[in-house]
């Protein structure tokens, strides 16, 4: 006997480990389920001990007090050697942690492997899928700059919005009555013990709950879950057309892991860490808050929800999806498992993506936004100007200077909150523009108040003048004496 | 069959329960301090306490019919807060010593306001919300106007009642006020 088999053997004498890692390594597994459509759970667990290793190592530097957090951070970046290396491996482990989660989560929905008896393996799942999104959130709060300021700010506003006991709910989120001091310790101690600990203890019970209920067999149509008869077709099965885990699944399941680092470490390399962007100080209010992009979806939806729907949609809305999820293999947990023959799980799960796929892409470019710096930015256009009388050009300097391009574009640039007036005049005529102006309304602000008579006269004329040429304005077909405009 | 089976409790049996019962009723003893200590940020600021007046400076530093960023320093704070517990708000002197003092954050989810003096709009750079110069309403999803401090002229100065981030829920102790006219 080897010297080396000895130690193994002195040390197995004392853990009794041996017999159980034998057993995991060879426990059979559907010949069809050792597929590259199985290696989203341990792609998910790689890059969660990627995390814990790399959050170690960010530890070792970062402050994590008020005053010194965005200063540590610094440092980090530029004065620790591979500082920004290690900031960058971890920031987009956690972009690509969410990712890989809603991927795997897909997947077992797709595959209806939360059937029995995986019913609470895949509730845990939900909640790891929480926890992964709290991570988010919190790591978010500790990167402490403006976004993590004003994000603070936001997370506070949604609790506000809880009946009765709101104001205690944003001070135990806060920690006291301001974002300070207080609120990133608290969101430290959140973000490096109180959920990775959970997440440690409940990734092992959902990793234990696999390898003793074992891997969800290929859907095939037509073979259907009954609870009286699945487990013991599923152990037919394996033994019959079963492949020992170790090596014929285990090394698809390695080498995406290998490739998913390798991904997490090139984004790194190339993009480098995230921010921090300016520092938290919120008497700079020039700024644009904006979320990291797995609760920009949200973001969107904030924006659009109309105001009396948005408290109920905060406040239920989550209820109801964490409370639809975990009870999901209740009403659903037998029957067909293939997503052949599962058209609403499928167009469910469609239309979810395609949602949140919509929503995040409306959240690169917030059309909902005023673009603050559009009125002294971006110049009207110059053949809005050549060959007009001096009251229209008036209308124009005025255009720009009540800040209305900062919502309205014309010639391409400008806001994006109210339409473009291009072609304004010729979807409304000078009576209509001129009360529109005045009294607002269809979401813009009256400007009665801010603009003198010669100021809307002027204003107005320049609209009058935003038609394509080869189409009239718009004419008030009651005024007897209706001479188009120019 | 002895007399320790037909009772169905063992004397083991017995103290391994009394046992159980002693660590739950320490488990019990030790929650209560643990729960006072995590309530501590809302027992502090019971009874309002978290609000005091704070002086924003001379009455010569807001010109009548302007609107002004002003920032003062939270009064409950701590040395390890950095730049957080410096507060700006906007400063509007109506006429004479007729102010209003409004909150940065927005009502609708607390993103910072900005002025716009040209048009005499407050604008939000979040999702879009515009108030008028008196701090109400104008378009967007805002649920109400934005928040105002409440505000006392002392000695020459100017003074607003403030302290805690305003919310829908903790801005009931700021004056509420109305939606204003909503165009």
């Amino acid at each position: 006997m080897s010297r080396l088999a000895k130690i193994g053997e002195w040390f197995d004498q004392r853990l009794q480990l041996g017999s159980t890692i034998r057993e995991t390594m060879a426990h059979p597994v559907p010949r069809k389920s050792a597929s590259w459509f199985y290696v989203f759970g341990s792609a998910a667990l790689t890059v969660f001990i990627l995390q814990i290793f790399t959050g170690i190592m960010l530890a070792l530097i970062y402050v994590p007090s008020a005053g010194e957090a965005w200063n540590s951070l610094q440092y980090l970046n530029h004065g620790v050697t591979l500082g920004w290396f290690l900031r960058g491996v971890h920031g987009w482990g956690s972009n690509f942690m969410v990712a890989i989660v809603l991927i795997h989560m897909v997947q077992v929905a797709m595959f209806g492997a939360y059937k029995f008896p995986r019913e609470l393996t895949w509730i845990i799942g939900v909640f790891l899928l929480l926890m992964t999104l709290g991570m988010a959130f919190t790591g978010q709060v500790l990167r402490f700059d403006q976004d993590a300021y004003w994000g603070l700010g936001i997370g506070a506003a949604i609790c506000g919005r809880v009946p009765f006991v709101g104001a205690w709910v944003v001070h135990l989120l806060l920690g006291g009555p301001i974002i300070a001091g207080d609120t990133l310790s608290r969101f430290f101690a959140i973000h490096v013990f109180v959920i990775p600990g959970l997440l440690i203890g409940l990734v092992s019970l959902h990793l234990l709950m696999v390898l003793k209920l074992g891997i969800n067999d290929w859907p095939m149509p037509g073979r259907l879950v009954r609870r009286a008869t699945y487990v013991q077709e599923y152990h037919e099965m394996t033994k019959k057309d079963g492949v020992p885990f170790v090596p014929e699944a285990v090394w698809k399941d390695m080498f995406f892991s290998a490739f998913i680092i390798v991904c997490v470490m090139a984004c790194a390399a190339f993009f480098g860490p995230y921010g921090p962007s300016g520092q938290p100080d919120p008497t700079i209010v020039q700024t644009v808050p904006k979320p990291d992009y797995f609760f920009q979806w949200l973001y969107a939806l904030l924006a659009y929800l109309p105001p009396e729907m948005e408290t109920p949609a905060l406040l239920i809305g989550p209820v109801v999806i964490i409370g639809f999820l975990v009870c999901l293999p209740f009403f659903a947990g037998e029957g067909e498992k293939s997503w052949k023959r599962r058209p609403i799980a499928v167009v469910t799960i469609l239309l979810t993506a395609v949602a949140l796929g919509t929503l995040t892409h409306l959240a690169g470019y917030t059309p909902w936004s005023p673009i603050m710096n559009a009125w002294s930015g971006d110049p009207v256009p110059v053949q809005y100007l050549n060959g007009r009388s001096p009251l229209e050009r008036q209308g124009a300097a005025v255009f720009q200077g009540k800040q209305c391009r900062n919502c309205h574009s014309i010639g391409g640039s400008g806001g994006l909150r109210g339409p473009d007036l291009d072609s304004v005049a010729v979807r409304m005529t000078h009576d209509q523009l001129v009360r529109q102006v005045l009294q607002g309304g269809g979401n813009m602000p009256a400007y009665g108040k801010n603009l003198n008579p010669a100021e809307v006269a002027a204003l107005v004329s320049f609209l009058d003048t935003l038609h394509p040429a080869n189409q009239l304005p718009a004419r008030d077909a009651a005024q007897e004496d209706a001479s188009p405009r120019q | 069959m002895s007399d320790q089976e037909k009772s169905g409790m063992s004397r083991r049996d017995l103290m391994a329960k009394i046992g159980m019962l002693l660590n739950g009723a320490a488990v019990v003893i030790l929650a209560t301090p643990v729960i006072g200590y995590l309530l501590a940020p809302i027992v502090r600021g019971d009874g309002g306490r978290y609000r005091k007046w704070i002086d924003l400076g001379e009455l010569d530093e807001f010109p009548e019919g302007q609107t002004r960023l002003a920032k003062y320093k939270n009064p409950i704070s701590n040395p390890w807060d950095g730049e957080t517990d410096n507060i700006p708000c906007w400063v509007r002197r109506v006429e004479g010593e007729k102010f209003q003092v409004f909150a940065i954050n927005c009502a609708h989810l607390g993103c910072p306001v900005r002025w716009f003096p040209q048009s005499s709009l407050f604008m939000c750079p979040c999702h879009g919300g515009v108030y008028y110069q008196d701090g109400s309403r104008a378009s967007g999803p805002p649920p109400r106007g934005l928040f105002e401090y409440p505000y006392k002229v002392e000695g020459g100065r100017l003074m607003i009642e403030a302290g805690q981030l305003p919310t829908l829920s903790t801005s009931a102790s700021l004056r509420a006020r109305s939606n204003g006219c909503q165009g």
